[in-house]
C-alpha cells in the first residue's frame, strides 16, 4: 500500500498529540521512582530510579492528617465510593427522569425539562451555601451520603438521555405494549439495553466528575476518616512542606500516579462498551 | 354480534382533525378483512383503535363478545406487524419472539417449544440465534410475524406490513402472508393503500376514503360493482376511465358519443365511468381514440390516448394485437359495462 504525504501529516499530528499527553505522565512516573532529594537538586527524571516500591509503600500507607490516622489507601477508597455512588445514582436518576419527561405526556413536560436545564448555569459552586445548610440540617455531614447526595440531580445527562429517548421510534413502544409490557418493564427490557453505550458514556464521565471534587467535601467533611484524594493532595503538600525541611516532591507524584488509577480503570473496563456502540448500530 | 364488532367509532385528534368518522364493521371469526383507502384517509387510525393504540373520541369497539374501549392494548390480546417491522434491535429472533409470552408468565418450555413451532411454520428457526440487524427484509418480516403468531392473539393486525419490500418479494410475501393466514385460521385485519395487494388478500374489503367506509364487499364485488366514483377510481389498475356526461330521457350524452337506454331514471349531470378492460375493438364503434402511447407489458398492451375532445383514455387490449402510435381506433364497450355517476354526490346512479 501507498502511503500518502497526508497520511505521514496525519499521523505526525497524531503522535505529538499522544506524546504532550503521555510524556508528562511517564515524567510524573519516573520522577516517583527516585529520592525526593535527587528530584529537588537534579530536577524531574525520565528514567526509572530504584525507589519506586519504597515510595510508594510509603504513600499507601503512611498515616497523616492531624490525628495522624488517614491514609492514603482510605483516601482513595473514600474517593472511589463517592465517585461510584454519584456516577451511579446520575445516570440512574437522569435516565427515569428523562424517560418520564419523554413518554408519559403530562402537561407540564417541556416547562420541567427547561427547569433541570437552567440548573446548568447553577454549577455546585454557586450554590454551595444553600447545599451546605440543607445536607447540614439533615445531619450529613461526616457521611457518605452527605458527599454524594447533593451531587446526584445531573442536567446534562438527563438532557442526553432525553435526546437519546427520542430517537427510539414509537412503534417500539407500541409493539411492547402490546406483547405486554408496562410502563417498567417497557424501560428495563427495552430503552436500559438500547442505551448501554449511552450509559457507559454517562458513567466515564460522572465518575470522572465526582472523582475529581474538590470543594464540596473539603467543606462538607471535618472528619479525616471521610477526606478525599484531590483533598489530599493539598494535604501531602502542606504537610510535607511544614513538618519536614525538604517537600517530599517523590512521594507527591508517586501520590499523583496513584491518584490517577481509579479513573484509568472505569474508563479501561467501561470502553468496550463504548467500541461496541460505535461498531454496531443497533437502532 | 360477530367476532369484532365496530359501532359507530369515531377518532377526533385533539387538534379538531375528524380521522375516522361514525364507522361500524363487523369482521367474521377466521375472516381476512382487508382496509384499503390513500393515505391519510383514516385506515391506520382504525386498526391502531381496534389495537389500542388510539383511543376512541366516541362508539364501541366489541372483540370476542367483550368491549374493549377502555381495555389496555397488553389486555386485548391483539397482534399487530408494523410496516417497519418494529423489531426489539436487542435481543436476537428467538427473545424476540419470546418476549410476548414471557410477558404473559408462560413457563420456560413452553415458550420455547411454541417459538420453535412458530419459526418452523415462518421457516427462521435457522436465524433464532442472530440479532435483527443482521437479516434481510423478508426474514425481518417474517419475524416480525411470528412474534404475532407464536402469541396465538384472538386477531393479527397488519398496518401496511409490505411496503419496505421490493416488488418481487413484496408479491412472494403477499402470498405467504395468504397462506399463512388460512393455515392458522386467525382473524385478521390488513391495511394497505395498494390495491392489488387488497384484492389479492381480501375475503372481504373495506374501501376507505376521508375516514368513511365508502363500500363494504368482496374484493369482486367491488370491482364489478362499485357504489361510487372514488372507489371506481381506486379499485383496478389502471384506472378506470372517466368521461363528463348528460342524462336526458334515459340518454346518456358524452361529447362525441350517446348511449341510448340507460338503466337509470337519474337527469343531469353525471360521470361515465369505463374500465380500460371492458372495451374491444370493433368497426363504427361509440369512442374513437387517436394513439399516443403504447406499453408493452407481454400479456397485455396498455394504449393511452385521446378522445376527441382531448381527454385522456386508456384501452387494455391483449398483447398479440400490434398498435401503433398514432393510430385510430374505434372502441366499444363490451357487454354495456360502464358504470354511471352522480357527478355531484359521486354516487353511482345505473
Amino acid at each position: 500500500m501507498k502511503i500518502k504525504p497526508l497520511q505521514i501529516i496525519a499521523h505526525i499530528i497524531l503522535i505529538l498529540g499522544v506524546l504532550l499527553m503521555v510524556v508528562p505522565i511517564w515524567i510524573s512516573f519516573a520522577s516517583s521512582s527516585h529520592d525526593s532529594v535527587t528530584i529537588l537538586t537534579e530536577g524531574m527524571k525520565f528514567h526509572i530510579g530504584d525507589q519506586l516500591a519504597r515510595n510508594y509503600n510509603e504513600v499507601l500507607n503512611e498515616k497523616g492528617g492531624w490525628s495522624e490516622e488517614v491514609t492514603a489507601a482510605k483516601m482513595f477508597i473514600n474517593s472511589f465510593i463517592m465517585a461510584l455512588g454519584i456516577a451511579t445514582l446520575k445516570v440512574v436518576i437522569s435516565a427515569m427522569s428523562a424517560y418520564a419527561l419523554v413518554y408519559y405526556r403530562f402537561k407540564l413536560a417541556v416547562p420541567i425539562f427547561w427547569l433541570i436545564f437552567i440548573t446548568l448555569l447553577v454549577p455546585l459552586e454557586v450554590r454551595i451555601f444553600p447545599s451546605y445548610k440543607i445536607v447540614s440540617d439533615l445531619g450529613l455531614t461526616n457521611s457518605y451520603t452527605g458527599l454524594i447526595l447533593p451531587l446526584v440531580a445531573s442536567a446534562t445527562a438527563t438532557f442526553f438521555f432525553r435526546q437519546f429517548y427520542k430517537t427510539i421510534p414509537d412503534e417500539l413502544l407500541e409493539s411492547a405494549k402490546l406483547d405486554g409490557a408496562n410502563a417498567w418493564s417497557f424501560f428495563i427490557d427495552f430503552l436500559v439495553p438500547l442505551s448501554k453505550t449511552m450509559i457507559a458514556a454517562m458513567f466515564i464521565f460522572m465518575f470522572v466528575y465526582g472523582y475529581s471534587q474538590y470543594l464540596w467535601p473539603l467543606i462538607m467533611t471535618t472528619a479525616e476518616e471521610y477526606w478525599t484524594v484531590v483533598m489530599g493532595m493539598k494535604i501531602i503538600y502542606t504537610e510535607s512542606y511544614e513538618g519536614v525541611a525538604l517537600p517530599r516532591t517523590a512521594e507527591r507524584f508517586a501520590y499523583i500516579i496513584l491518584s490517577m488509577i481509579p479513573p484509568v480503570l472505569v474508563v479501561v473496563f467501561l470502553q468496550k462498551w463504548f467500541i461496541k456502540g460505535l461498531i454496531q448500530t443497533e437502532k | 354480534m360477530s367476532f369484532l364488532d365496530l359501532k359507530n367509532v369515531t377518532k377526533i385528534y385533539p387538534n379538531g382533525t375528524k380521522a375516522v368518522h361514525e364507522t361500524s364493521l363487523s369482521v367474521d371469526e377466521g375472516e381476512f378483512m382487508v382496509f384499503v383507502g390513500p393515505s391519510g384517509c383514516g385506515k391506520s387510525t382504525l386498526l391502531r383503535m381496534v389495537a389500542g393504540l388510539e383511543d376512541i373520541t366516541e362508539g364501541d369497539i366489541n372483540l370476542d363478545g367483550k368491549l374493549i374501549n377502555e381495555v389496555d392494548p397488553s389486555e386485548r390480546d391483539v397482534a399487530m406487524v408494523f410496516q417497519n417491522y418494529a423489531l426489539y434491535p436487542h435481543m436476537n429472533v428467538y427473545n424476540n419472539l419470546a418476549y410476548g409470552l414471557k410477558n404473559r408468565g408462560i413457563d420456560k418450555e413452553t415458550i420455547e417449544q411454541k417459538v420453535n413451532d412458530a419459526a418452523k411454520l415462518l421457516q427462521i428457526s435457522d436465524y433464532l440465534q442472530r440479532k435483527p440487524s443482521m437479516l434481510s427484509g423478508g426474514q425481518r418480516q417474517r419475524v416480525a410475524m411470528g412474534r404475532a403468531i407464536v402469541r396465538n392473539p384472538k386477531i393479527f393486525l397488519f398496518d401496511e406490513p409490505l411496503s419496505n419490500l421490493d416488488a418481487k418479494l413484496r408479491i412472494q410475501m403477499r402470498l405467504e402472508i395468504k397462506k399463512l393466514q388460512q393455515k392458522v385460521g386467525v382473524t385478521s385485519i390488513f391495511v394497505t393503500h395498494d390495491q392489488v395487494e387488497a384484492m389479492t388478500l381480501a375475503d372481504r374489503l373495506a374501501v376507505i376514503n376521508n375516514g368513511i367506509i365508502e363500500q363494504l364487499g368482496t374484493p369482486i364485488e367491488i370491482y364489478d360493482n362499485p357504489k361510487s366514483l372514488f372507489v371506481a377510481g381506486f379499485i383496478g389498475s389502471p384506472q378506470m376511465n372517466f368521461l363528463d356526461g348528460n342524462i336526458k330521457n334515459k340518454t346518456l350524452s358524452a361529447e362525441g358519443f350517446e348511449i341510448k337506454d340507460i338503466d337509470s331514471d337519474f337527469e343531469g349531470e353525471v360521470k361515465l365511468g369505463i374500465r380500460p378492460e371492458h372495451l374491444s375493438q370493433r368497426e363504427n364503434s361509440l369512442i374513437n381514440l387517436k394513439v399516443d402511447l403504447v406499453e408493452q407489458l407481454g400479456s397485455d398492451n396498455l394504449v393511452y390516448g385521446q378522445l376527441k375532445d382531448k381527454k385522456d383514455f386508456c384501452y387494455r387490449c391483449p398483447g398479440n394485437l400490434t398498435i401503433e402510435k398514432g393510430a385510430d381506433l374505434s372502441l366499444n364497450i363490451e357487454n354495456n359495462k360502464y358504470y354511471i355517476f352522480d357527478k355531484s354526490t359521486g354516487k353511482r346512479v345505473n
